[in-house]
């Protein structure tokens, strides 16, 4: 049943192949193909899941696929109870997505080329979910950058779109390039690409742990770039400007997660350095108090959930430093769950209303009963009210973090309280209160059922997955991820008053500035106009950037381009100037001398021959008469 | 007296004069006479040798039978070339014929 | 006595043999030049009956101004320009002809006068006939033989050459 797993990621290779190549035109049918292969994926890792619960252990099917002399690259599948995890979320997501793209994308004139799209990102995450070796991941890890970068720039005739496409690959290409360097560096020392047997040589302790940390944290840039942490976090807010499913999927539920799940991956590479692993959980934290700082004022509701996932990653970094392998990794599940259902909910609204501004919505719940319920239970669930799956993830991390120190248990607990309050100040600004635009509210209606199923799903998901994990279970997610050798932080009751506390008290604080009204949310922008413009600004990163990164090398890149056009070119010129002088001269003596000297005997000859000719006559009398003389001049050579 | 020269000066005479008609003739049928007048030359060559060097063998006049017999044979096939070439061109005058050319 | 009428014999033979033999090559009517052709012919036979060679006279006789004289006058008649007054007989090369000619003439008799032949001082055979018969059979079977190949061979090729397809 494992061996047949490499069948998972290719349904939808295979599905993509075919609507670029056969059935581009007909759009209906290219939906069908995509959703049937991710389907196909998800009904086959079913039986993956339940073999790797009965029997958890470490799987693994290679073959060689480039042999060098001493050093082979190899391909294959490494199946795990992380990989059976990874699995299921990405396939359940990926097929709601599917699922709800039909609805959301009806009438694109893309359509088609979307739908192969998505067929070929869920080739590549699940290829990534199943690599068995560095190699193999980083060339999928390149396949879901590709189309990341495909999919954000859909509406490419939107400038601000193929902008944002271009932003989010060369941002995380900087990442990327660090990937690629701690790959280099640990497959030198290591002297293979395989996962497993580069950690039984770390736990063996045969790599110096100076080229561990370094690697780690190379490797860990690669994950910063992928999952938007600072400081390469800006370009997931841009990458709104994709299609809403793509946001969800790409951008919310998986890709993102990639990052986390590579850290998870290499989880022993960390644990075996902590200092690496500390400046994972110190970028963590940071980034999650940064993200959801911002998350509290912006104003596109888009935005708001891509600082919040920002956040929500911080998060699980911050676990996953901290060696939480079960709370980063459980966060990530449950994350992907609710994070997706945001999203779809987001962009059912955005559906109905045609604009991602939330101060011109209000008052949607009695239009859209289904996407209103479905988007606080989600909401529910990230701000960690129990028993909500969020409560149980956002716990495990909790614990971690006080079992190390304090100060991230402060870090978690402020960002949980932001998160509660920028969530519910988007519930009550979107779906209560009184409509802002009355013209666009009077066409809004809930959307069509292949959309809302979905999200019904997710919300059932999004209440219930969390149970796996609820730490006194005996059989639980985290005894599964660590095969039977249960490890995470003991269940404090304390804790999870106070986070419940802390998440009700911002949910309490959203419903009187933006329900009641009771605090003005204006006399508080201008009481706090400093920290409201940098926030707003989002700490002016972009201009920063722009300032110090960008410009210069753009300055750089004109003053190469101009010493190209002076210097270069003109060189070239000249060079190529006085080749053309060269070949003149070259012509002129091959035409008068050379052809010429050619010309010239070909003529000598065809006027000596002319001449000549003219003595054949063909008349017997004229060769009789030269016969005769010639005798004649015989006799009379031999008498004389 | 007749001595061998008087034979052979006879003989050449008779044999210029041939040429000079194989040279200057143009009907193809004027030129074979011409070339029957070199061949009696030529005969009259080998009798006077017989007479006067070989008088016991006779080898001259075999010689001049074997020459007989060779003109006969050129004639004839000469005569035939002559009327094929009449027949494709309406002409025998050499002058006209030049095929030899190319 | 007998060698001054043979003398007189040879010259008055060797006078219509060069005769008509220029008339041969230069008159315009080809049929006139054929009829003194014939009478050359008929000279030259009596210059070999002169030098006792009655077979050779008899042989060219019957064969030169019998058989090949008759195929020259088929010719003649079947090219069908026997005769025309206008018709020029003569090339422009009448000059270097004569050129040629008189100086081979020349030095072929300065030749002649300066060789000094190994005249025989016996008689001729008499029976030359029966002399030249054992030759053919015996010295010279085998040209003999080549030459009636010839003979054939010319015969069917004239035929061939010669016939409408």
């Amino acid at each position: 049943m494992l061996a047949s797993s490499w069948l998972i990621p290719l349904l939808p290779l295979v599905a993509f192949a075919f609507i670029v190549f056969f059935t581009n035109k007909r759009p209906k049918l290219s939906s069908y193909l995509s959703v049937g292969a991710v389907c196909g994926s998800f009904v086959l890792s079913v039986p993956v899941l339940f073999e790797v619960l009965k029997n958890p252990i470490t799987s693994e099917f290679k073959f060689t696929w480039i042999d060098l002399q001493g050093f082979t690259i190899q391909m294959g599948i490494l199946i795990d109870p992380l990989t059976a995890v990874m699995l299921m979320v990405v396939t359940i997501v990926s097929m709601l997505v599917h699922i709800y793209s039909i609805g959301y994308m009806a009438g694109d004139p893309r359509f088609s080329r979307y739908f192969s799209f998505l067929s070929l990102f869920t080739f590549a995450m699940l290829g990534l979910v199943l690599a068995n070796n560095f190699f193999e991941i980083f060339i999928f890890w390149e396949l879901v950058g590709l189309t990341s970068y495909l999919l954000i720039g859909f509406w490419f005739e939107k400038k601000v779109a193929a902008d944002a496409g271009k932003k989010a690959f060369i941002t995380t290409r900087t990442g990327d390039l660090g990937f690629l360097v701690g790959i280099f560096l640990l497959v030198s020392a290591a002297g293979t690409f395989n996962f497993n047997q580069i950690f039984h040589q770390i736990e063996a302790g045969s790599i110096s742990t100076g080229i561990l940390t370094v690697s780690a944290i190379l490797i860990f840039a690669g994950a910063v770039g992928k999952s938007a942490q600072f400081p390469l976090h800006v370009w997931l807010p841009d990458a709104m400007e994709g299609p809403t499913p793509v946001s969800a999927l790409i951008h919310a539920a998986t890709m993102v997660a990639a990052g986390v799940y590579l850290v998870a991956r290499t989880m022993t590479l960390f644990a075996a350095s902590s200092s690496a692993g500390l400046i994972v959980a110190i970028i963590g934290a940071f980034t999650a108090f940064l993200a959801a700082s911002i998350g509290l004022v912006q104003n596109d509701i888009k935005r708001v959930l891509a600082y919040s996932t920002i956040s929500q990653l911080g998060y699980m970094m911050l676990a996953l430093g901290l060696v939480g392998l079960t709370a980063g990794t459980f966060h990530l599940m449950t994350h992907a769950f609710f994070k997706a259902l945001l999203f779809l909910g987001a962009g059912s609204v955005i559906h109905a209303m045609h604009t991602n501004d939330i101060w011109k919505m209000g008052g949607l719940f009695p239009k859209m009963k289904i996407t209103a319920i479905t988007f606080i239970i989600a909401s529910l669930s990230i701000s960690g009210i129990f028993p909500f799956s969020g409560f149980w993830s956002k716990d495990e991390i909790f614990a971690v973090a006080a079992e190390y120190h304090p100060i991230f248990l402060l870090v978690a607990i402020i960002v949980a309280f932001m998160t509660a309050f920028y969530m519910f100040r988007l519930c009550f600004v979107t779906f209560f209160g009184k409509p802002r635009d009355k013209h666009k509210f009077d066409h809004a209606h809930e959307s069509p059922k292949v959309m809302t199923i979905p999200l019904m799903i997710l919300a059932f998901l999004s209440i219930f997955a969390g149970w796996l994990g609820i730490p006194w279970l005996a059989k639980g997610y985290s005894s599964f991820v660590f095969f039977h050798h249960p490890h995470h932080a003991e269940p404090k009751i304390w804790l999870m008053l106070i986070s419940t506390i802390v998440a009700l008290s911002g949910i309490g604080l959203a419903y009187l500035i933006y329900y009641k009204g009771s605090i003005s949310a204006e006399k508080l922008k201008e009481k706090f106009s400093f920290p409201y413009k940098l926030l707003f600004n989002k700490y002016y990163f972009d201009e920063l950037y722009q300032a110090i990164i960008i410009n210069p090398i753009m300055g750089f890149a004109n003053f190469l381009f101009k010493f190209d056009l002076g210097i270069i070119d003109w060189l070239v010129n000249a060079f190529g100037n006085f080749t053309l002088f060269i070949s003149n001269v070259k012509e002129w003596f091959d035409t008068n001398i050379v052809d010429g000297a050619v010309n010239g005997i070909a003529w000598i000859f065809k006027k000596a021959c002319t001449g000549l000719r003219q003595i054949q006559t063909g008349y017997l009398s004229n060769y009789i008469l030269v016969i005769f003389f010639g005798i004649l001049l015989i006799i009379l050579f031999k008498i004389a | 007296m007749i001595t061998l020269n008087h034979y052979l000066a006879l003989a050449s005479i008779l044999f210029c004069i041939g040429i000079y008609g194989v040279l200057t003739r143009r009907n193809a049928i004027s030129v074979l006479m011409s070339i029957e007048l070199m061949f009696n030359a030529a005969n009259i060559n080998f009798i006077a040798f017989s007479k006067f060097i070989t008088p016991v063998f006779l080898t001259g006049q075999v010689f001049a039978v074997f020459v007989i017999t060779i003109a006969a044979a050129e004639a004839t096939v000469a005569l035939a070339i002559v009327i094929l070439i009449y027949r494709h061109h309406k002409e025998i005058n050499v002058d006209k014929i030049n095929f030899l050319k190319w | 006595m007998e060698s001054s009428v043979q003398s007189a014999v040879f010259y008055i033979l060797s006078a219509i043999i060069v005769g008509s033999a220029i008339l041969v090559v230069t008159l315009k009517n080809i049929f006139h030049s054929l009829l003194f052709l014939v009478l050359t012919f008929f000279s030259i036979a009596g210059i070999y009956v002169l030098l006792h060679a009655e077979f050779i006279a008899a042989v060219q006789v019957l064969i030169y101004v019998g058989a090949i004289t008759v195929l020259l006058i088929f010719a003649i008649m079947m090219t069908a320009q026997i005769y025309s007054p206008v018709l020029r007989q003569t090339n422009e090369q009448v000059i270097p002809g004569l050129i040629i000619v008189g100086v081979l003439l020349i030095t072929t008799l300065i030749v002649l006068g300066n060789t000094a032949w190994r005249v025989s001082e016996k008689l001729p055979e008499t029976q030359s006939i029966v002399t030249i018969g054992k030759s053919l059979l015996t010295t010279y079977v085998l040209p003999f033989e080549v030459v009636s190949v010839v003979l054939i061979t010319a015969l069917i090729s004239a035929i061939i050459i010669a016939r409408r397809d």
